[in-house]
C-alpha cells in the first residue's frame, strides 16, 4: 500500500457483507413492522412477537426443537469424544483409516441422503422389530448421526494438540487410568468438548430435512412448523421468530468458537 | 570433571558381591520391525548418578521409558530393588520421572503440580503443605508456587518439574534431557545443582542425554549407546581414555584414528604400519590384535605435542604435516594439520602465554609426537 485509500477493496469488501447480511438484517427490521405486508414499512411495532407468544403450534414445535437439540447434543458429544479417542489415542489400529472416513462422512454427504437412508432403515426397523415408532426419538438419533461428526472433529482436534507426556505425568506420579483422564484430560479438552456440544445443539435445532424425512405423526421441530406455515404466506410472526433464531443461533456460535479456538491463557 | 562421582564413597561397580538397584536383562524393544532396543544388559547400583548417551535415536529414551513403565519390553526383564517390573504399571513404580518437555500440568498452579503425586499417595494435607514447600524451596522457586507454568520461564519450569519429580522422594529418578531446553550458562549452572539435588536426597538417578560434556560432568558412570545396543559403560574418565571402540572414541571427545596393520605384536607393545601418518605407530594400551591385522589406533588431541625443533624423541610416534586451520579458544587452541596422506590430525595446545602472539601460524609445516602410552589400539 503506497498510502492510497483502496477504495477497491473497500467496495467489494462492503458488497460482499451487504450480499451476506443484507436479507438478515431486513429480516430482523421487517419483524419490527406494524403492517400485515412484510415489505411495507408502517412503523416499529413489537406486536408480531407478542403474538409469538400466543401461536401454540409454534411453542410446541419450540419446545419440541429444544428437547431434541438438547438430547441430540448430549449423545453427540459422548459419541464423537469416544471416537476422537479412539482416532488419536489407539495407534494404527486395523480399519482406523475406514473409521476415520465413516465417522466424518455426514460432514459431506447431502442431508437429503442422510434423511432418506436413515428414514429407510426406520421404516425396517419398525417392521422387524417393531420400534423405534417414528417420532422425537428417531430424530433424536437421525440427528445425532451428524452432529457426531463435528463433534469429532473439535474434540479430536484439541486432542492431537495435548502432549501425551501429561498424562504420562499424571500416571508416573501414581494416579490410575480413570483418575488420569478425570483430572487432566478431561479438564484440557472441556473447552473443545462444550464448543462441540453447542455445535450438535445449533445444528440440530437448525435441521429441517433430515427431521422432515426421520419424524412421525404428531412430532413437528420448530423448523418444520415455520416450514408449512410459510407455505401459506409469510407472516410477520415469522420474521420475529427468525430474529429470535438468530440471536440465539449467532450467541451459541460464537461461544462454541471461542471455546475451541481460545489459547488457554 | 565428574562431580558426580564424590557422592559414592566405593565404587559399587567393581564389588562383584555388589547387589544392583536396577537391573537390566537382556532387554529388547521392537517398534514393527525396528528394534529401538536390542538385548540391553544395565546394572544400575544405589545412589549413582547413571548416563544413558546416544545420539538421537539409539534406544537411550525408549530404555528409561521401559524402567518408567511406559513402553513393555518385547524381551526381557527389568528389576527395581530385586522386584521384577514386567506386570507392575508406572502408577505403582518406585520411580518418578522428568519429562523432556517437563509435562506440567497447565491447569494447575506450580504448588498443586508438585502436590500432584503426594495427593495420589492420600497424604495428609498438612504433611503435603510442607512437603511441597520443602521441595519447592530446594530447587529455589519457593516464591513461584501460585503461578501457572505459562507464567514461567524456561529455567523454572524445568525446576517445577524437578520438584514435581522429587517430591514423592522416589528411590530412582528418571531424568529425560532435562536439561536440554535450556541456554548454555543455565545449564552449565544447573548441572551441579542437579548432582548437590542428588547427593543430597541419596537417590538414584538415571539421566538420557545426548550432550556428552553434561554426561561426564555429571555422571558417576556413562553407558554409550548406538544402534539400541550398548557400547560401553565406564566412569567418565574410563570411557573418555579407553574407549573400546572406534565408536564410541569418536562419540566421546575428539579423536584422531590412524588406521594401520599391526606388523609386530610383542608383549606390551604393537607395532602398527599406518599409511595414513606416513610411517610406523607403536601402541602400549587398549585391545589385542595379531599380525597382518586391520586396526585403528586413537590418539586425544591433548595429548600430542608440537616438537619444537623438528627433532622428534625417537621412542614417540610422530609425523610432519602442514597447519590448515587454527581455533582459538581463547584457554587453548586447536591445530588442524594436513598429513602427506592427506590426514587431517587434530591437536590442542594450552596458551599458557600471556600474549596475543601466535607461536604457530597458518601453512607452518610442525613436527609433533605422542608417547606410545598415549595411543589406543581399537579392533573395531
Amino acid at each position: 500500500m503506497t498510502g492510497r485509500t483502496p477504495w477497491f477493496v473497500i467496495s467489494v469488501l462492503i458488497l460482499g457483507y451487504l450480499f451476506l447480511y443484507g436479507p438478515i438484517f431486513s429480516l430482523v427490521f421487517y419483524s419490527f413492522n406494524e403492517s400485515r405486508l412484510v415489505t411495507v414499512w408502517a412503523g416499529f411495532s413489537t406486536r408480531w412477537y407478542g403474538e409469538l407468544m400466543h401461536n401454540d403450534a409454534l411453542l410446541s414445535g419450540a419446545w419440541l426443537s429444544l428437547q431434541i437439540a438438547f438430547l441430540t447434543a448430549c449423545a453427540a458429544v459422548v459419541l464423537g469424544t469416544l471416537a476422537a479417542f479412539a482416532l488419536i489415542r489407539f495407534g494404527n489400529f486395523r480399519g482406523r483409516t475406514l473409521f476415520a472416513g465413516m465417522v466424518t462422512a455426514p460432514l459431506v454427504m447431502p442431508e437429503v441422503i442422510t434423511g432418506l437412508s436413515l428414514l429407510l432403515l426406520f421404516v425396517a426397523m419398525e417392521s422387524v422389530l417393531g420400534g423405534p415408532k417414528r417420532g422425537m426419538m428417531t430424530i433424536v438419533i437421525a440427528h445425532a448421526t451428524f452432529a457426531t461428526a463435528y463433534v469429532t472433529v473439535v474434540v479430536q482436534s484439541r486432542l492431537g494438540q495435548l502432549d501425551m507426556s501429561l498424562e504420562e505425568a499424571a500416571m508416573d506420579l501414581g494416579a490410575r487410568p480413570f483418575k488420569v483422564v478425570r483430572v487432566i484430560t478431561l479438564p484440557l479438552i472441556w473447552p473443545a468438548m462444550l464448543a462441540g456440544w453447542l455445535l450438535a445443539f445449533t445444528l440440530s435445532f437448525d435441521d429441517l430435512v433430515v427431521a422432515t424425512f426421520t419424524s412421525g405423526p404428531g412430532a413437528k421441530t420448530l423448523p418444520m412448523e415455520v416450514f408449512s406455515s410459510v407455505r401459506m404466506g409469510v407472516s410477520p410472526q415469522i420474521n420475529a421468530l427468525a430474529t429470535i433464531f438468530i440471536v440465539v443461533v449467532t450467541s451459541a456460535v460464537v461461544i462454541a468458537n471461542q471455546l475451541a479456538f481460545r489459547r488457554r491463557a | 570433571m565428574a562431580v558426580g562421582s564424590g557422592g559414592l564413597q566405593d565404587k559399587p561397580w567393581t564389588d562383584p558381591k555388589a547387589e544392583p538397584f536396577v537391573r537390566v536383562q537382556g532387554v529388547s524393544k521392537h517398534f514393527g520391525d525396528v528394534a529401538a532396543v536390542n538385548g540391553v544388559d544395565l546394572n544400575i547400583y544405589r545412589g549413582e548418578f547413571f548416563a544413558l548417551l546416544g545420539a538421537s535415536g539409539c534406544g537411550k529414551t525408549t530404555l528409561l521409558r521401559m524402567l518408567a513403565g511406559f513402553e513393555t519390553p518385547s524381551a526381557g526383564k527389568i528389576f527395581i530393588d530385586g522386584v521384577d517390573m514386567a506386570d507392575i504399571p508406572p502408577y505403582r513404580r518406585p520411580v518418578n520421572m522428568m519429562f523432556q518437555s517437563y509435562a506440567l500440568f497447565p491447569h494447575m498452579t506450580v504448588g498443586q503440580n508438585v502436590a500432584f503425586g503426594l495427593q495420589q499417595e492420600g497424604v495428609a494435607k498438612a504433611e503435603i503443605a510442607d512437603r511441597v514447600a520443602e521441595m519447592l524451596d530446594l530447587v529455589q522457586i519457593k516464591a513461584l508456587a501460585t503461578r501457572k507454568p505459562d507464567q514461567l520461564s524456561g529455567g523454572q519450569r524445568q525446576r517445577v518439574a524437578l520438584a514435581r519429580a522429587l517430591v514423592k522422594r522416589p528411590k530412582l529418578v528418571l531424568l529425560d534431557e532435562p536439561l536440554g531446553a535450556l541456554d548454555r550458562k543455565l545449564r552449565e549452572q544447573t548441572q551441579f545443582e542437579l548432582v548437590n539435588i542428588q547427593e543430597k536426597l541419596g537417590a538414584t538417578f538415571v539421566i538420557v542425554t545426548h550432550d556428552q560434556e553434561e554426561a561426564m560432568t555429571m555422571a558417576t558412570r556413562v553407558c554409550v549407546m548406538n544402534a539400541g545396543m550398548v557400547e560401553q559403560v565406564g566412569a567418565p574418565a574410563e570411557v573418555y581414555e579407553y574407549p573400546n571402540s572406534r565408536f564410541v572414541a569418536d562419540f566421546i571427545g575428539t579423536a584422531n584414528l590412524f588406521e594401520g596393520v599391526v606388523t609386530e605384536a610383542g608383549a606390551g607393545e604393537t607395532r602398527i604400519v599406518s599409511p595414513e601418518l606416513g610411517g610406523d605407530i607403536v601402541v602400549g594400551t587398549g585391545g589385542t590384535a595379531a599380525v597382518g591385522a586391520t586396526v585403528s589406533v586413537m590418539v586425544r588431541p591433548e595429548k600430542i605435542q608440537v616438537v619444537p625443533g623438528g627433532n622428534a624423541d625417537p621412542a614417540y610416534n610422530s609425523a610432519e604435516g602442514i597447519v590448515r586451520d587454527i581455533a582459538y579458544l581463547g584457554d587453548v587452541s586447536v591445530y588442524h594439520v594436513e598429513l602427506a596422506s592427506g590426514k587431517r590430525v587434530q591437536f590442542t595446545r594450552a596458551n599458557l602465554l600471556h600474549t596475543a602472539d601466535t607461536p604457530i601460524s597458518w601453512d607452518d609445516t610442525v613436527r609433533f609426537q605422542w608417547h606410545p602410552a598415549n595411543g589406543i589400539l581399537l579392533v573395531i
